[in-house]
């Protein structure tokens, strides 16, 4: 006999004090989200793989696409030049799984479940570029890295991906296991942006 | 901090990097015909030049996809860098 233990999100100690940052920097964590490693060739079948995912594969380097497919809205993100990342709503693995399998059959190709391995966090707010600044290499400059841009790179020496949704507006994956580490980084990090600035 | 530029990914720190070791050294048409001597010497034996050398870089904390680059070892210039299935450049 199984015991079903509920599941725990990796920083749902952390919700309080993250909440705290706020308003200079909103933070939230989404848990359990969908996560698919899509290994793909340039020869696959793209319409089909476009009518599940309801957008195409990125097809620039460090950049992610957006879509309301056949499995409701999916973030799919560059991470190589023939690995993508499927993110979607919780819960939905087996059944975006098995579509995108459909869409593949045939071809050299590969889809697995990795949605363990990341947690992921909403950032938004005034400061947030400021905050990633101060252990983020990257240029986070509007200019140099507009909406749409998704890199992988390290912050506070974690390996994280980072998608740039709008100009203050960003999200971040982590490894389940570093993302304690990540967050009291954060809390440090956004310390002295807590007050409103004037 | 030294850039790198990424084939892939754009200029990164170094820090994102691992290094791989020279590259262009095919391995043996027949390994079972080599003699002991000729499998350490492709096993073991690398050049050590001074000026431009090829060697192969791991972009590990962003691609993770190897590529291979040319740097000159008195300066730490990277020269030149090309993908894995690319002939290396001629540099003058």
């Amino acid at each position: 006999m199984t015991v079903e233990t509920p599941r725990r999100a990796p920083l749902g100690e952390w919700a309080t004090r993250l909440g705290e940052l706020a308003p200079a920097l909103s933070i939230a964590e989404q848990p359990f989200l969908t996560h698919l490693s899509l290994r793909v060739r340039s020869r696959a079948p793209m319409a089909a793989l476009g009518e599940v995912l309801g957008t195409g594969l990125p097809r620039q380097p460090c950049t992610f696409a957006s879509g309301t497919g056949r499995a409701g809205a999916v973030d799919v993100a560059w991470l190589g030049p023939d690995e993508y990342l499927v993110m979607a709503a919780p819960g939905i693995q087996p059944e975006l799984e098995s579509l995108l399998r459909q869409a593949l059959d045939g071809t050299a190709s590969a889809v697995v479940d990795v949605s363990a391995q990341r947690t992921t966090l909403s950032l938004a707010g005034p400061a947030v570029r400021d905050v990633l600044a101060h252990g983020c290499a990257i240029d986070l400059h509007p200019r140099a890295a507009p909406a749409g841009t998704c890199v992988q790179t390290l912050l506070a020496r974690t390996g994280i991906t980072l998608l740039v949704r709008a100009d203050d507006e960003f999200t971040l994956l982590v490894r389940q296991s570093f993302a304690p580490y990540l967050a009291a980084w954060l809390v440090d990090a956004a310390a002295e942006y807590r007050t409103e600035r004037t | 901090m030294q850039l790198i530029p990424c084939p892939w990914c754009g200029p990164r720190e170094e820090t994102e990097f691992h290094y791989g070791g020279q590259a262009h050294i095919g391995y043996p048409q027949d390994p079972s015909a080599l003699s002991d001597e000729e499998w350490a010497r492709f096993l073991f034996f690398r050049a050590n030049p001074e000026g431009p050398f090829a060697e192969r870089w791991s972009h590990s904390a962003g691609c993770r996809r190897w590529f291979n680059a040319v740097r000159d070892t008195r300066t730490h210039d990277l020269l030149a860098v090309y993908r894995i299935d690319e002939p290396r450049p001629v540099i003058s």
